[in-house]
C-alpha cells in the first residue's frame, strides 16, 4: 500500500489574526503554525491503513515555502516515511496549486492520495478534489469513515441531514473529515526518528492564476449587545425584545 | 449574450431550498451583466418545485435526466454541469454538502477559478470580484475571479431569496458520456429529521455548561418551539463526544449565518466566535457574567441555564400559541 499525504501549514486556530500593511496578507509576527487540522486526520489515517496492510510506504507532500519543513517533520515524527516539499509561493487560485501537486503525484503510483477535506486558512475546499480531476482518478470529499477491502473502499460522508456511502476503487484521491480518527501524537522515538528521515527540497512551478486578491479585512466588529438580565424572570423581556426589536421570532 | 448558470439541487426529486439563493445569486450577477440565467439540476426525471426556479430569475431551466441521477453521483453531475456551464460567464453553486463537491470537479473540468463560500459577490470591470470568509470567518478576503468563466459556491443563507419572475422555459440538458468511477449508493437519513445547522434559520448551540449530553434535550425542546431550528454545539462537547461533529460550530466546525442564535453554556472562544458571528442576532445564556460570549451577543441573559432554557421554551410556545 502507498498512501501519499498533501500537508499544509496553517497558523493555529486560536491565532489572533492581524492584517499585514500590503492589507492582503496577515501579520505573521507571533503567530505559531501548525500542520492543517484536517490533514492531520489525512495523515492518521495514512499511518492506520500502511499499518493495516503490514507494510507499504507513506509519503508527506507539502507546497510552500522553506517553514514547511517543520510541518513535514512533524508528520515524519507521527510515522509518516517520507517528506517532500514543493518550494513555491501559492497564491489564491487552488487550481494553480492543484495542478502543481499533480505533476508531483502522476508518476507516485499511489493507491491513495489523502488530503485534508479543508484548510484552516483559506477555506478554499477544493485542492484535494481538483488534483483528482487533473489525474482523472475517483476522489469522495469530507469522509468521516473508511473501510477498504479487495482494492475499494466504501466511504461515509456528512451531507445535510444525513450520510451518503459512497463507493469507489482504488487508486482513489480521499478528502478527510474530522471524525474519521483520532490523530496520534509523536512520541519522544517519533520526533528523534524524524529528523534521519528523508526530507527532498525541490522548487515546484507554480502559475500565476486566475485568482487576484485585492484585499484583506477583519470583520466588521459587533455592536456592544445588552444583558437582558439575570436568571429566569429575564426571559419574557428578552422574547419581547426577539420579536419586537430583533424581529427574528 | 452574458450567460450565468445556476446549480440547482434536488433531494428525492425535490427542490432544495437553499437553490432559490442560487437563482437569487445567479440572477443579481446576470441583471448586472444584462445577460440571462440558465438554472441546471441533475436528477432522474422532472423535479418537484423546479418551477420556482422561473419565479427566482431562470430564463431557462435545463434537467439534467439519467437513470442514475435520482442520487448525487459525482462524475455524472461533474459532466454535465461542466457541459451546461462551457461559454458561462458565471457558474453559481450553493457551497452545501453537494455544492462543495462538486464545484471544484467543474472548475478542474472547465480550467477555471473557483471561489468557494462566497459571501458577497458583485462585478467590477466586467469580472466578478467576491467576498469570503477565510481563518473561520476571522477575516475577509477580497478575491476577483480573472477567468472567461467564474465558478463560485455561496454560502447557504447570506444571500436573502428575492423573486424576480422570468420565462422559466423547461429543456433538456445534455448529459454528456460519463465513467461512474465514485458511486453513492445511498443516503442514511440523520437519527432525527434535524436540519443542518449551515442552513436553519435559528441554531441553538450547546456547550459544556449542559454538563451531560443528556441535557441536550433541553436545547432540542427549544429547538423545536422556535421551529426551523437546528441545535449546534461547542468544539468542546463534540470532542468529549456528546454530539456529532456535524452539529459542531466553529473553526474546525461549521460557520453559520442564521438569523438567530443562541448559544447556552458556552463560554465563546475565540474558533467559536468565529464560526458564528455573522448571525443575525445573537443570545447568549451564560452562568458567568464576564463569558466573552457576553462581547458578541446582542442579548445576554445571566444564570442558570437549568431554569432559563425551558422558561425560554415555554415563552416562546405562548407566543406561538397566540
Amino acid at each position: 500500500m502507498r498512501i501519499a499525504v498533501c500537508l499544509k501549514r496553517v497558523p493555529d486556530t486560536t491565532a489572533k489574526i492581524v492584517v499585514a500593511p500590503d492589507g492582503k496578507s496577515i501579520d505573521e509576527a507571533g503567530v505559531k503554525f501548525v500542520p492543517n487540522p484536517y490533514d492531520e486526520y489525512a495523515l492518521e489515517e495514512a499511518l492506520k491503513l500502511r499499518e493495516a496492510a503490514g507494510g507499504g510506504e507513506t509519503v508527506v507532500y507539502s507546497l510552500g515555502g522553506d517553514a514547511a519543513q517543520e510541518t513535514i517533520r512533524t508528520a515524519l515524527a507521527m510515522g509518516i516515511d517520507r517528506g517532500v516539499l514543493l518550494q513555491a509561493t501559492a497564491g489564491a487560485d487552488g487550481l494553480e496549486v492543484a495542478r502543481a501537486l499533480a505533476r508531483e503525484l502522476k508518476e507516485g503510483g499511489f493507491d491513495l492520495i489523502l488530503f485534508g477535506k479543508l484548510a484552516v486558512d483559506d477555506y478554499n475546499h477544493q485542492v484535494g478534489v481538483m488534483v483528482a480531476e487533473l489525474l482523472g482518478l475517483p476522489c469522495v470529499t469530507a469522509v468521516a469513515h473508511l473501510t477498504l477491502a479487495n482494492g475499494a473502499l466504501e466511504a461515509e460522508r456528512e451531507v445535510e441531514g444525513g450520510v451518503e456511502v459512497v463507493g469507489a476503487s482504488l487508486p482513489a484521491v480521499l478528502t478527510c473529515d474530522k471524525g474519521l480518527n483520532t490523530p496520534r501524537l509523536p512520541s519522544l522515538k517519533g520526533i528523534m526518528a524524524a529528523k534521519k528521515k528523508p526530507l527532498e527540497v525541490k522548487p515546484a512551478a507554480l502559475g500565476a492564476g486566475s485568482v487576484t486578491i485585492l484585499g484583506l479585512s477583519l470583520p466588521p466588529e459587533r455592536k456592544a449587545g445588552q444583558i437582558v438580565g439575570e436568571g429566569a424572570d429575564a426571559v419574557p423581556a428578552l422574547v419581547r425584545l426577539l420579536r419586537d426589536e430583533a424581529k427574528v421570532i | 449574450m452574458a450567460t450565468i448558470l445556476a446549480v440547482l439541487e434536488q433531494r428525492d426529486g425535490a427542490l432544495r431550498k437553499v437553490s432559490l439563493e442560487v437563482l437569487t445569486a445567479a440572477r443579481r450577477l446576470a441583471d448586472q451583466l444584462g445577460g440571462t440565467v440558465d438554472a441546471v439540476v441533475c436528477a432522474a426525471a422532472g423535479v418537484t418545485g423546479s418551477d420556482a426556479a422561473g419565479r427566482h430569475g431562470a430564463d431557462r431551466v435545463l434537467t439534467a435526466a439519467h437513470p442514475d441521477f435520482g442520487l448525487y453521483q459525482p462524475d455524472g453531475y461533474a459532466a454535465a454541469v461542466a457541459e451546461a456551464g462551457k461559454g458561462a460567464q458565471a457558474v453559481v453553486f450553493a457551497a452545501t454538502a453537494m455544492g462543495r463537491d462538486l464545484a471544484p470537479r467543474v472548475a478542474a473540468r472547465l480550467g477555471q477559478p473557483l471561489a468557494s463560500d462566497v459571501t458577497e459577490f458583485g462585478l467590477e470591470g466586467g469580472k466578478v470580484v467576491v467576498t469570503r470568509p477565510v481563518y473561520a470567518g476571522k477575516a475577509l478576503q477580497r478575491v476577483r475571479l480573472d477567468g472567461a468563466t467564474a465558478i463560485l459556491s455561496i454560502r447557504p443563507n447570506t444571500v436573502p431569496v428575492a423573486e424576480a419572475p422570468r420565462a422559466g422555459a423547461a429543456a433538456s440538458a445534455t448529459v454528456p458520456a460519463f465513467t461512474g468511477r465514485v458511486k453513492v449508493t445511498a443516503v442514511r437519513a440523520a437519527a432525527s429529521a434535524a436540519l443542518d445547522v449551515a442552513e436553519a434559520a435559528v441554531v441553538v448551540s450547546g456547550g459544556r455548561g449542559l454538563k451531560e449530553p443528556e441535557n441536550f434535550r433541553l436545547l432540542e425542546d427549544l429547538a423545536a418551539a422556535l421551529g426551523n431550528a437546528a441545535v449546534g454545539a461547542s468544539r468542546a462537547v463534540v470532542d468529549a463526544g456528546w454530539r456529532d461533529h456535524g452539529a459542531q460550530v466553529g473553526q474546525t466546525g461549521k460557520t453559520v449565518s442564521p438569523s438567530l442564535y443562541v448559544a447556552v453554556g458556552i463560554s465563546g472562544a475565540i474558533q467559536h466566535l468565529a464560526g458564528m458571528r455573522t448571525a443575525k442576532t445573537i443570545v447568549a445564556i451564560n452562568r458567568d457574567k464576564d463569558a466573552p460570549i457576553f462581547k458578541v451577543a446582542d442579548y445576554g441573559i445571566i444564570g442558570d441555564l437549568f431554569e432559563i432554557v425551558p422558561r425560554l421554551t415555554a415563552e416562546i410556545k405562548k407566543l406561538r400559541g397566540e
